[in-house]
C-alpha cells in the first residue's frame, strides 16, 4: 500500500473541542485515482492536510510507503512534502511575482537543484502542459485554466509519489473543469500516477476511479467507479 | 547565493517607496556614526597637537621634602638634586629604561637691554632640552653641543620673552646676534623660539655649562629631564618610577619608599590619560551614532514584521512545495540585511564626504588659544577600521532586525499560512 492510515484521529481546540476525523482507516494504492467525497464539515480537507503532512494528526498511524509518518519536525516535514507530494489546490497558489516557468521550478530550488538544470526540467513540463509559450508570463496574465495547468506542472516537476488535489476544479468553470479532470485521468492513466482529489462536486469525483465518501469525519461508502457512471449526469460531464 | 539575491530584489521591487522611506531611517544612524567619529577625531587630533607641549616619553625630576625619618633623619628635609643624581640618572642601573639625560640648573637675574630690563631667570639646558620639551625654533638656532664643550655665553629665548626685551613695533628676529645683559654679564642671543604654552615670558635659555660655572652653582641640579626607552605599558612605567626614585631617595638618605623626598613627573602617566581620554570621547561617540542607529533598525525590523504579515499566504505556498523553515528565515535575513546594508552604505559614504567637506571647511578655521593658532579640528574623518566597523555593526544590526521577523514567518504552520490571505 503506497498510502495506509490506521484509526486517524484529529481534534481542533480553538476554545471548544472538534473532534473532526474520528479514526479513520484508509489505504490507497500506489497509481489509483481516487475522489475522497463529503459535505463541508465533513473533514475531507483535515484529511486530505494530514495525508499531504501539512497538518498533523492526535492518534493513529499514517504511512506512506511504509513509512511512518508522525511527530515529524518541520524540516523533515518540508522535506518529505517536497520529495514525495504534490499539491494542486483550488486557488492555484502561485506566487504571483514570479514567472509561470519559475512556479514550476520553486520546488526544484527547494531541493538544491541547479538553476540551468530546474529551469530545464520546469520548461518540459510546461511544454507537456501546453503552456511552453506561457513560460515568462505572470499568473495574472493567465486564465484559470493555464494557472492550474501551471500548478499541476509544479505539482509534478519532482516526480511524487502522491498527487493531492484540493477541489481543483473549484475555482473553474465547468468547461476548463473537464479539461483539468481529463488531463488529471490522463497522468494516473499513462504515467501511473497516485492522484487523490478532494471535492463535494459528484462530477468531478465521477472522473475517478474509487470514490470515498466522507461523513461527519469517519470514513462511509466507499464505491468502486471504474465505469464512471456515479454522476446522474453520465461519464465525462461536469455541471456547475 | 544568486537564487537568493534574486529573491530579494524581488521583494524589495516590489516595495520601493517602503523601503526607501526605510532605509533612508539606517543611512541616516550610520551618517551620524561616522560623522561624528570623525569630527571626534578631528577634535581630539587638534588637542593631541595644540596640547603636546612635552614628549610622551619624557620624565621631569626634581627635589622635595622627606616626608619620613629614615637612617637618623627627621622628615621634612629638603631634598636637592646634585650631580650624583644626574649620573645615577644616566647610570648603569638605569641604562636599560633612560635614554637622553638632561639636567637643568638656574637661577634669577636681570635681564637687560638698552634701557629695558626685567627681572628674570636664567635656565641651564642642555640641547636635548629641544625635543623633550618640543620647543619649536623660529628663528636662529637652539644651544649646540659645542656650546656646552666651551661653556659659550649664548642664549635662546622664546618670542615672549624677546619681545620684552625689544621695544613695541619691533620684530623679534632683530634680536639675533645682539647681546643681552644676564645679571652683569652679556650673552649672544643665537635664537629665538616660538612662546611655550605657559607663556612664560622671562626666561632664557644658556648652556647647562655656563650657567653651572658662571653663577657658582658647584653640585647643585635644578632638575633632571630625561627620555625612556622601552617601557610600554602603565605597570612597567610605575616599577621604573619606585625603583627610580629609590635611588634617588637612598643618595639622599631618604627612605626608599618615601613618595614626596623627589617628584617625579612622568608623562607617559598623562599620555595614558591621554589615550582614555580619547576612548572615552570614542566610545560616547559609538553610543550616541549606535543609538541613533537603533531607530533606523527598528524601522527595518517593523518593515520587515509588515512584509512577512504580507507574505504569510506566499510563505505557506513555500513550504507545501518544500521549504523548509530554515529557508524562509534565509529569506527575510537576507532581505533585512541587504536592506541594512545597502542603505548603510549610502550613510557610510556620504558621512565620509561630510568628513571631507569638514576637513576642507572647518579643519582649515584656526581658533586663537593664547596667541597660538589652533585648527578647531586635524584630520577629521575616520579610518578603515572604522569603516570595518560599522560594515559589522550593519550586518550584525541587519540579522537582528530581521531574526524576530523571520522567526515569526518561519514558525508558522504552512496549514494556516495557506489560509492566510
Amino acid at each position: 500500500m503506497l498510502i495506509e492510515l490506521k484509526d486517524v484521529n484529529k481534534t481542533y481546540d480553538n476554545g471548544q473541542p472538534l473532534h473532526v476525523l474520528k479514526g479513520i482507516n484508509l489505504s490507497i494504492d500506489s497509481g489509483e485515482f481516487v475522489s475522497i467525497m463529503g459535505a463541508s464539515g465533513s473533514g475531507k480537507s483535515t484529511l486530505l492536510n494530514i495525508i499531504g503532512i501539512l497538518d498533523n494528526y492526535d492518534t493513529g498511524e499514517y504511512y506512506i510507503d511504509g513509512r511512518l509518518i508522525k511527530g515529524l519536525s518541520e524540516k523533515q516535514a518540508a522535506d518529505y512534502r517536497n520529495r514525495m507530494i504534490g499539491f494542486i489546490f483550488q486557488s492555484f497558489n502561485l506566487i504571483s511575482f514570479k514567472t509561470a516557468v519559475e512556479n514550476v521550478e520553486l520546488p526544484l530550488f527547494y531541493q538544491g537543484v541547479s538553476r540551468s538544470k530546474r529551469h530545464e526540467l520546469a520548461m518540459q513540463y510546461l511544454e507537456k502542459l501546453g503552456l511552453a509559450d506561457w513560460a515568462g508570463h505572470y499568473p495574472n496574465e493567465m486564465s484559470g485554466g493555464q494557472k492550474q495547468r501551471v500548478a499541476i506542472a509544479r505539482a509534478l516537476i519532482t516526480n511524487p509519489k502522491i498527487l493531492l488535489a484540493d477541489e481543483p476544479t473549484g475555482a473553474l468553470d465547468s468547461k476548463t473543469s473537464e479539461e483539468v479532470m481529463q488531463l488529471l485521468a490522463k497522468l494516473n492513466r499513462e504515467e501511473g500516477v497516485t492522484i487523490i482529489v478532494v471535492t463535494h462536486e459528484s462530477g468531478v469525483a465521477n472522473c475517478t476511479d474509487k470514490i470515498v465518501h466522507i461523513k461527519d469525519g469517519l470514513i462511509g461508502r466507499i464505491e468502486d467507479n471504474r465505469e464512471h457512471r456515479a454522476s446522474m449526469f453520465g461519464a465525462n460531464t461536469i455541471m456547475k | 547565493m544568486r537564487d537568493l539575491f534574486t529573491e530579494v530584489w524581488e521583494s524589495v521591487r516590489r516595495n520601493k517607496l517602503r523601503t526607501a522611506l526605510t532605509g533612508f531611517a539606517v543611512s541616516w544612524g550610520i551618517f551620524m556614526l561616522i560623522v561624528l567619529l570623525g569630527a571626534g577625531n578631528g577634535l581630539m587630533n587638534s588637542f593631541m597637537r595644540g596640547g603636546a607641549g612635552f614628549a610622551s616619553n619624557s620624565v621631569s625630576v626634581g627635589g622635595g621634602w622627606t616626608s619620613k625619618p629614615y637612617d637618623g633623619l627627621k622628615s621634612g628635609r629638603r631634598i636637592r638634586l646634585d650631580d650624583m643624581d644626574v649620573a645615577i640618572t644616566a647610570g648603569n642601573q638605569f641604562s636599560q629604561y633612560v635614554d637622553q639625560v638632561s639636567p637643568t640648573v638656574g637661577t634669577n637675574a636681570t635681564l637687560s637691554l638698552g634701557k629695558r630690563s626685567f627681572s628674570g631667570y636664567i635656565d641651564g639646558q642642555y640641547p636635548a632640552a629641544k625635543d623633550m620639551g618640543k620647543v619649536e625654533m623660529l628663528y636662529g638656532r637652539f644651544l649646540n653641543d659645542k656650546d656646552i664643550a666651551d661653556s659659550r655665553k649664548v642664549v635662546v629665548m622664546p618670542e615672549s620673552t624677546a619681545s620684552r626685551l625689544l621695544e613695541p613695533g619691533q620684530g623679534v628676529e632683530t634680536l639675533l646676534g645682539k647681546y643681552v645683559k644676564v645679571g652683569s654679564l652679556a650673552f649672544q642671543v643665537v635664537g629665538i623660539s616660538k612662546a611655550d604654552r605657559m607663556r612664560n615670558d622671562n626666561n632664557l635659555w644658556a648652556p647647562y655649562t655656563t650657567v653651572k660655572t658662571v653663577y657658582g652653582k658647584g653640585q647643585e641640579v635644578g632638575s633632571i629631564s630625561f627620555t625612556t626607552k622601552g617601557l610600554e605599558t602603565e605597570a612597567a612605567n610605575e616599577e621604573f618610577e619606585k625603583q627610580y626614585k629609590a635611588a634617588i631617595n637612598l643618595h639622599h638618605r631618604a627612605a626608599p619608599d618615601d613618595e614626596r623626598a623627589v617628584w617625579v613627573w612622568n608623562r607617559a602617566h598623562q599620555d595614558v590619560q591621554m589615550k582614555k581620554g580619547r576612548n572615552i570621547l570614542s566610545t560616547a561617540l559609538w553610543i550616541i551614532g549606535l543609538f541613533t542607529l537603533l531607530g533606523g533598525i527598528v524601522g527595518v525590523s517593523n518593515i520587515m514584521l509588515i512584509t512577512v504579515k504580507e507574505r504569510t499566504h506566499e510563505f505557506g505556498i513555500r513550504k507545501a512545495i518544500g521549504a523548509s523553515p530554515w529557508a524562509i528565515t534565509k529569506l527575510i535575513i537576507s532581505e533585512s540585511v541587504t536592506i541594512t546594508a545597502f542603505f548603510g552604505y549610502i550613510g557610510m559614504f556620504l558621512g565620509m564626504l561630510t568628513c571631507t567637506i569638514l576637513d576642507k571647511t572647518l579643519g582649515q578655521a584656526k581658533m586663537s588659544v593664547f596667541d597660538e593658532q589652533i585648527a578647531m579640528l586635524v584630520d577629521t574623518g575616520v579610518g578603515m577600521d572604522v569603516a570595518i566597523e560599522a560594515t559589522l555593526v550593519l550586518i550584525i544590526a541587519g540579522t537582528l532586525a530581521g531574526f524576530f521577523p523571520a522567526r515569526k514567518a518561519a514558525g508558522v504552520r504552512p496549514i494556516e499560512a495557506l489560509r492566510a490571505e
